[in-house]
């Protein structure tokens, strides 16, 4: 082979090193592909009123203390429908507590559907301006975040949760946080 | 069922798809022409199902199925019906079902047309494309479903459209960008054709070249409604941000302006023939690599459409084989390169040379800076960096001034060698060119602002050269030629208008109440009223401005229903020398509101500019010599 005839191979070299660079994006940042500046840092301050009125408004002291998941929800939002049962069987099945925070909603539309579809969730706080929502780096309904005891966010999941996600990215989240907690 | 019809259409299609790659490759090899012939057959049942699929998901979309998932999570009731109509292209699944009908598209096109060409050849550019079609129907039906039911779970309502794409913008922009990106599949497959054939001669690129300069004129308007949506919709006035799906669109379109001239020389002259061969080749791979870029979730982008691993290790398989095949058909087949010039002075040859070469280092600064993030993340194990807008223009800029240089000495250049004294008249004209640049540049803005000068100086000799040149060939003017010149006299336009806007643009942020003042531009601006509206999906804060010479402007703050979604819609008054771009930012008091007034000169005529280069690519297009020649080809043509 000639000089001349080996500069021909150069673009598929070229080529193929850029496949190996491609191939190796796919390696990073799979499980954060939407990186929250938040992982690994503690949830912000709230203090906000509750949907059910009682005890009035909830801060932050009553998320802290156990792992727990803040989902962010709201009754314009037919993904928080579809994820409600998934939810209710997370909460039924390890016990883990869920905190709501009603985002940019209507209370007393939330209150009804949470009375027509169950309410397995610890307690909900009242978003309505979406607050809170920018303090989380919100994109929209639903998200949920996994919050270890020491009250940092530990995981987010932008859209629903279902049952492969649950199983695959936040069960072994939440159950090596269990394990570390005190 | 109509999701299940429009799903066995696609299924029906591919096996189309099969059949035609099968037919046009062993038609050509074996010289059965009743296979070749079949071909026209095969692609056009590949269209018509095609089609039909994308009607039909297209109508489940219009009915508010919104059991079919995808119009469950793009869609809405409120939705007005032109933008359920273009919901259908907002997403990942069904703008591929797009790409599938666009590639259907131009298959038929080639297989309508290609009459004149010689059979084998004919069967394997049908081949080739017909291989294309496999592989993304394959992509289409295994990893992004269109036609997907929501069982047993049937929402009421569907989660709508993103509202950054309810506009006109989305309705025209992904069409016309798809048209350019998967017409480039055309030269790759004569490329491919050309290879296997052995034959790399002057014909090819005759071929090529109406089918390259129509994609690419596509590709020029689909980038041009991109930029000019950017700039009204995403509401900060920006029309270029070096985001890595735009650099995904511009990188093949480089490539393509490439090979549009490299073609003009192989064709002309049958030099270049290893390398035409080659831009061809790399020209539909930046397509593929775009297609990856903006599907895989590798890289963050505001086009990303959702993203999921799967689909992106597919579409790299799918790019590994078709972009490997090539080139490694390349590597085997192409001619060896003979270094020596066969051509002298300012030659055209000389020209398009340095053009070829321009445009490849442009390409590769941007590919490599698209990529490093990338390249970065995989070396430090995880940290992310972000490559911004002044890395590319740092290098883009003063290669497009060079570039825009060279433009000038085009249309007097002549094949082999370019007479001196031709040259003394275009050094006179570059005088005129850049005494006019500092006089008009001193109109703009009273002060010399260094690229415009240059820009506007450039592009008046660019003009000039091109008019003289125009006015002296009395008669002699093919399609071809006169193309030509509206294309470069359209680069001139597009630079005057990026380098203008971006020096000489003025605006304030402001926080105004009711009844308060501010000046801009030797214009004062009032708020006259603030309202609450109501839209089909949304409900909106609108303020209205009255300027001192009678113009009314009303920005809009949008919160859509359905998502909750805050958008801001700026009110622009456009004007062929120059915007007035107004926006709303935050309330800041219960009466007062953030507002950012801007005035943008001449930014019209970089979109201006861009639809002059692209009708100058179709009017080429038009001339009747390709089709002339191409039929005296193919009866000279070897049996």
């Amino acid at each position: 082979m000639t000089r001349a005839r080996a500069l021909l191979i150069v673009p598929l070299a070229v080529f193929v090193g850029i496949v190996v660079l491609l191939y190796s994006g796919f390696g990073l940042g799979r499980a954060d592909l939407h990186p929250s500046a938040l992982i690994d840092k503690p949830f912000p301050d709230f203090e906000l009123p509750t949907l059910a009125g009682e005890p009035p408004r909830r801060s932050r002291d009553d998320l802290v203390g156990e792992v727990r998941l803040v989902n962010v929800w709201a009754t314009w939002c037919p993904t928080c429908a579809a994820e409600h049962d998934e939810l209710a069987r997370i909460t039924g099945e390890t016990g883990i507590g869920i905190v709501g925070v009603n985002y940019k909603d209507d209370p007393n539309a939330a209150r009804a559907w949470l009375a027509e579809r169950g309410d397995p969730y610890l307690f909900h706080i009242i978003d309505a301006r979406g607050d809170l929502g920018v303090d989380l780096g919100v994109y929209g309904a639903p998200e949920t975040f996994i919050v270890d005891a020491a009250g940092v966010i530990r995981f987010k999941q932008v859209g629903a949760v279902t049952a492969d996600t649950w199983r695959d990215s936040m069960a072994p989240v939440v159950a090596s946080l269990q394990a570390a907690a005190p | 069922m109509i999701p299940e019809i429009g799903h066995f259409a696609v299924v029906a299609a591919l096996v189309m798809a099969m059949s035609l790659a099968g037919a046009g490759l062993a038609g050509a090899a074996t010289g059965r022409s009743t296979w070749v012939d079949a071909c026209r057959g095969f692609a056009a049942a590949q269209a018509g199902l095609i089609l039909l699929g994308f009607v039909l998901l297209t109508v489940s979309f219009l009915r508010d199925d919104f059991s079919v998932e995808l119009a469950a999570a793009h869609s809405n009731t409120l939705l007005p019906w032109q933008y359920k109509f273009s919901a259908v292209w907002g997403n990942h699944e069904g703008s591929f079902l797009l790409w599938t009908l666009v590639m259907a598209g131009w298959t038929l096109a080639v297989a309508l047309a290609g009459g004149r060409l010689e059979q084998a050849f004919f069967g394997r550019v049908m081949g080739v494309l017909g291989l294309l079609n496999v592989g993304f129907l394959l992509f289409l039906l295994l990893a992004s479903n269109p036609f997907a039911r929501l069982a047993p779970f049937v929402p009421q309502e569907g989660n709508d459209l993103n509202p950054l794409l309810q506009d006109f913008g989305q309705i025209v922009h992904p069409p016309m960008l798809y048209i350019g990106y998967v017409g480039f599949s055309v030269a790759f497959a004569f490329a491919v054709a050309a290879l296997l054939s052995g034959r790399l001669d002057a014909a090819w690129a005759r071929w090529s070249r109406p089918w390259t300069n129509v994609a690419w004129a596509f590709q020029t308007v689909g980038i041009a409604l991109g930029s000019w949506w950017a700039y009204y919709e995403l509401g900060w006035g920006g029309w270029w941000f070096w985001d890595p799906v735009e650099n995904a669109s511009f990188m093949p379109w480089l490539a393509g302006t490439a090979l549009v001239h490299s073609l003009a020389v192989t064709e002309k002259r049958g030099a270049f023939k290893s390398w035409t061969v080659l831009l061809a080749l790399a020209t539909f791979s930046f397509c593929l690599v775009g297609a990856f870029i903006v599907r895989s979730g590798v890289l963050t982008s505001v086009h990303a459409f959702a993203v999921d691993p799967e689909r992106g290790l597919f579409l790299l398989i799918l790019l590994g084989v078709a972009i490997g095949g090539a080139l490694t058909l390349y590597a085997m087949r192409a001619p060896a390169i003979r270094s020596r010039l066969q051509y002298g002075g300012l030659s055209r040859e000389l020209l398009l040379l340095v053009n070829n070469l321009l445009l490849v280092v442009a390409v590769a600064v941007i590919f490599i800076y698209t990529l490093y993030p990338l390249a970065y993340e995989a070396a430090t194990g995880g940290d992310r960096i972000s490559i911004g807008p002044p890395y590319f223009n740092r290098v883009f800029v003063p290669l497009m001034f060079v570039l825009a240089g060279f433009l000038a000495l085009a249309p007097a250049a002549r094949w082999k060698r370019t007479p001196l004294t031709v040259l003394r008249r275009i050094g006179v004209l570059f005088g005129i060119g850049a005494a006019l640049g500092v006089l008009v540049s001193l109109l703009l803005g009273g002060v010399l602002k260094p690229a415009a000068t240059l820009a506007v100086a450039l592009a008046i000799w660019i003009v000039a050269t091109h008019v003289d040149d125009f006015g002296k060939r009395r008669g002699v003017r093919p399609l071809g030629y006169l193309g030509m010149v509206t294309a470069h006299v359209g680069f001139a336009v597009c630079m005057v208008g990026v380098a203008v806007t971006s020096e000489y643009s003025e605006g304030i942020d402001a926080r105004m109440a009711v009844g308060e003042s501010v000046e801009v531009g030797r214009v004062s601006y009032t708020l006259t009223a603030l309202d609450r509206v109501r839209g089909p999906n949304y409900m909106a804060d609108r303020a209205v401005f009255k300027t001192d010479d009678g113009v009314r402007l009303a920005p809009e703050k949008r919160t859509y229903f359905a998502r909750g979604d805050v958008m801001t819609e700026a009110a622009i008054r456009p004007g062929f020398f120059g915007d007035r771009y107004v926006t709303l930012g935050e309330p800041v008091a219960d009466d007062a509101w953030g507002v950012r007034i801007e005035h943008k000169p001449m930014v019209r005529w970089i979109w201006l500019g861009a639809l002059l280069m692209a009708f100058g690519g179709l009017v080429a297009m038009a001339d009747g010599r390709y089709r002339r020649l191409a039929s005296r080809d193919a009866a000279l043509a070897p049996a």
